[in-house]
């Protein structure tokens, strides 16, 4: 592994991305957002893109982006994760992104990536159906060869933003296999539900397929190796958000900490708040560095991305939830209401946590890797 | 599910005695008004209560036998409000005669619904430090301030309010604890929205509201005592889902038998456990055999049944009627597996626990006791507070060293704001 610290580069890029997010997403606009079906200000989306280029930031010049790597996609994600920002960027340039990336196919490759890079195009990788296993090899929806393409039958749930994206890269099962397909978002036979979520920040869909004529992606059978690249990267992509939203919940609960007063002195004086928030920041500052590390690890396209993976997204599933939990606790009878924002790091802590699979599923995954 | 039983006497005989009076009287066609005030004059509605005033002068642990009778003979359980389940025992400790007459018998029929004004924006873990002020004149009291985070003020006709009557004496000294009408002009309830989705607390403004000189309850400058009961008994509470008291809810001409049904719909599982919901719904979603899950469902079972066990011990210290300090550490352990069920909840679900509506019966109920699950840990006094409580009440560890008791009220910096002068 080559850097751990960010370049003055990285350090520019977080920069802008902050002042960006809260300039034109703060939370005051999650909130009004998070109440829309797709929870996306398409304005902002388009900046995103045209200004900053967030969305095509890992995607490499030849297909329209920025061409630099993951571990600056982390440093936006971490900085979106920190905002709670609503929109489909994990979806689309993470998910579906690195799905285009990881297939075969030069022409579809060439084809839809450039539009993904720009933002012009929402894309979202639809793979999990009702029985909400995150495992690839539990996929039943069926991909019938027909005359010159393919026609879907069956369903996808928990599928991110995919009430909203335009293209929808889809996982079927062909006879030789598990396959990925491209399906655009008009087409007949294709319903889509949004699914009311718990972390209302965070848009979910179930989508019907009634005989969808769909594009095959690369070639029959080879989506489990996509999958699990796609996987992988995207459990540190989740974790790099994770780790925003860790900081941004703990900082408040300091902030807080330091200026409430109860038996005339600020409640961070108390030392059963004081060691814990010590705790907190252990954790925080662990995820952080793992995070890094992976980030690097994916970068570098490095062998050991799997079981870093893993780690990495049971550790911050972990982490997030604890200090989003103890930002309420520290905040007393205000952290319990609609109105404070802390309810929101609470709500989305717990999503990150459960999206992906939750700490036990990946523990058991990295104690296959490391070959327990 | 087989529970185990080992009941003591107390329990089993209050509990065949209360189901023997139930299975004779208990009606569902009588109105809830009807009922209550049946349920009032047999003592079975609010068993620890002195026979005098309503009860039996039963232990909690008899009481827990009754409430489980209750639920066999699938009756109305009594009015719980925190006037019946706090101003009540609170009344029967530090009210005079006269207020006992008064109030009692409303809260007792249900005919009445109470609040607590504690909890202020600047005070709540140091409730000592409120700020709402009362001042007495030959009219009576006249009260100015705000209270927060008052659970059911909506719904109240009166409210159990901690004011300051005098700002010169060091803080636990300088305050009153009144009765306060809720329904007048100068109390004005703004509604407050939970995390939960819910409206269960509000914030309450007094500009000039009128208490009578009678609804005091001890001395002036008495207050804390009154206080500290009341939060006391806020560890213990217990109560089976039922209608709601007083008037403003509007359900006490509805029919008993109606109210009893919407009452226990109420919880879409119709479970008041959380480990048999989980663990339910970990069998309906075939997870039951997952090793680690196994491991998490067999924890929060244990969990809960030791909790049980705890309460219980913990409540032969109420054989006098007075609570202790035990009753932090049920409530701290109650916060415990109400964290446990939260997240062993969620984890069962899975991808379910992302949707607002999980479609396997029970996981709305998972996911709604998952978003009040930070509510248990901070209302009724915070496991902060209830582990200082524990160290210096229970283990009499040496106390903090603290700045304010001595000093004058006016001195004093409350909440995020320095006091007016
Ligand atoms: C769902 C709900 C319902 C409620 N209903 C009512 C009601 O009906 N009536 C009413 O009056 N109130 C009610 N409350 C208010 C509740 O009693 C207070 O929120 C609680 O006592 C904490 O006070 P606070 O919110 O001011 O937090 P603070 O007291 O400001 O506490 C903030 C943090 O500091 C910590 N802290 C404070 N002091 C210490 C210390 N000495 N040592 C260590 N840590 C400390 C706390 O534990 C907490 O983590 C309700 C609250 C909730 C959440």
């Amino acid at each position: 592994m080559t850097t751990l610290g960010a370049t003055a580069e990285q350090e520019e890029l977080r920069d802008s991305v902050r002042r960006f997010l809260a300039d034109r997403a703060p939370l005051t606009r999650v909130r009004e957002l998070m109440e829309t079906e797709d929870g996306t200000d398409k304005g902002v989306w388009e900046q995103a893109g045209s200004q900053l280029g967030l969305q095509g930031i890992a995607i490499p010049e030849e297909y329209g982006g920025a061409g630099f790597t993951f571990a600056e996609q982390a440093i936006v994600l971490e900085e979106l994760g920190a905002a709670l920002y609503g929109g489909p960027f994990l979806a689309s340039a993470v998910l579906a992104a690195t799905a285009l990336l990881a297939s075969s196919d030069e022409a579809a490759r060439r084809d839809l990536l450039p539009a993904i890079a720009s933002g012009e195009t929402i894309a979202t990788l639809a793979f999990t159906e009702d029985n909400g296993s995150w495992d690839p090899s539990t996929t039943r929806l069926f991909a019938a060869k027909t005359g010159d393409g393919w026609r879907l039958d069956g369903h996808k749930s928990f599928v991110l933003d995919g009430g909203s994206a335009g293209l929808i890269l889809v996982l079927g099962v062909a006879d030789g296999g598990l396959s990925l397909f491209a399906v655009g978002a008009g087409s007949a036979g294709l319903t889509r539900t949004v699914l009311p979520t718990l972390d209302q920040t965070r848009k979910l869909a179930r989508l019907e397929f009634d005989g969808v004529t769909a594009r095959l992606i690369g070639s029959v059978g080879d989506a489990a190796a996509i999958m699990d690249r796609v996987l992988d990267t995207a459990a540190i992509a989740l974790a790099a958000e994770q780790l925003g939203g860790a900081q941004r919940a703990f900082d408040m609960a300091v902030e807080y900490s330091k200026v409430r007063h109860q038996f005339g002195r600020p409640i961070g004086s108390f030392q059963a708040l004081k060691h814990r928030m010590a705790d907190m920041l252990l954790e925080v500052e662990s995820l952080r560095s793992a995070v890094n590390y992976a980030a690097a690890a994916v970068a570098e396209g490095a062998e050991e991305v799997p079981i870093i993976a893993s780690l990495v997204k049971a550790y911050a599933s972990e982490t997030f939830f604890h200090v989003a939990a103890e930002n309420i606790q520290i905040h007393g009878g205000i952290g319990f209401t609609w109105e404070h924002d802390a309810h929101l790091y609470f709500k989305r802590a717990k999503s990150s946590e459960l999206f992906l699979g939750d700490a036990t599923y990946h523990r058991e995954r990295l104690a296959s890797r490391i070959e327990l | 599910m087989p529970q185990p039983e080992d009941r003591s006497d107390a329990y089993l005989a209050a509990r065949e005695a209360a189901l023997g009076w139930l299975t004779v009287n208990w009606d569902p066609q009588l109105s809830v008004r009807a009922w209550w005030a049946r349920l009032a004059d047999s003592g079975w509605g609010f068993p620890t209560w002195p026979e005098d005033w309503f009860g039996r002068g039963l232990s909690a642990d008899a009481a827990a036998g009754v409430r489980s009778a209750f639920l066999e003979a699938g009756a109305l359980p009594p009015p719980a409000s925190l006037g019946q389940q706090l101003g009540a025992p609170m009344l029967l400790l530090h009210g005079n005669a006269e207020q006992k007459a008064r109030f009692l018998p409303p809260l007792a029929r249900g005919e009445e619904s109470w609040c607590q004004f504690f909890s202020e924006p600047g005070s709540g873990s140091d409730l000592a430090s409120a700020q709402t002020r009362a001042v007495l004149s030959e009219a009576g009291w006249t009260v100015d301030g705000q209270k927060v985070w008052t659970s059911g003020a909506q719904w109240a006709d009166r409210g159990m309010l901690l004011a300051r009557t005098n700002r010169d004496v060091p803080k636990h000294q300088g305050l009153s604890f009144f009765v306060i009408d809720v329904g007048q002009p100068g109390i004005d309830v703004r509604p407050l929205h939970q995390m939960n989705g819910e409206h269960g607390f509000n914030e309450v403004f007094f500009t000039g509201a009128h208490i009578d000189d009678d609804r005091i309850i001890g001395e002036a400058g008495d207050g804390w005592s009154a206080a500290v009961t009341v939060l006391m008994y806020e560890r213990f509470m217990a109560s089976l889902p039922t209608a709601m008291p007083g008037r403003k809810a509007g359900q006490l001409d509805e029919p008993a038998g109606a109210a009893v049904q919407r009452a226990a719909q109420a919880r879409s599982s119709g479970r008041t456990g959380v480990s048999e919901l989980v663990i339910d719904v970990a069998a309906r979603l075939g997870e039951s055999g997952d090793p680690v899950l196994r491991q998490r469902l067999a924890a929060l079972w244990a969990t809960e049944t030791i909790n049980g066990y705890l309460a219980r011990g913990g409540l032969s210290d109420r054989e006098s009627r007075r609570p202790s300090a035990h009753g932090s550490l049920t409530k701290l352990a109650r916060s415990e597996l109400v964290r446990a069920g939260r997240d062993t909840g969620l984890s069962v679900l899975g991808a379910q626990g992302l949707l607002q509506d999980p479609a396997v019966p029970g996981g709305s109920e998972i996911r709604h006791r998952a978003l009040s699950s930070p509510g248990a840990s901070i209302a009724g006094g915070t496991d902060e507070i209830q582990r200082g409580i524990v160290g210096e009440r229970v283990l009499g560890l040496p106390k903090e060293p603290r700045t304010d008791r001595d000093v004058p009220f006016r001195d004093l910096t409350i909440g995020t704001q320095r006091q007016a002068p």
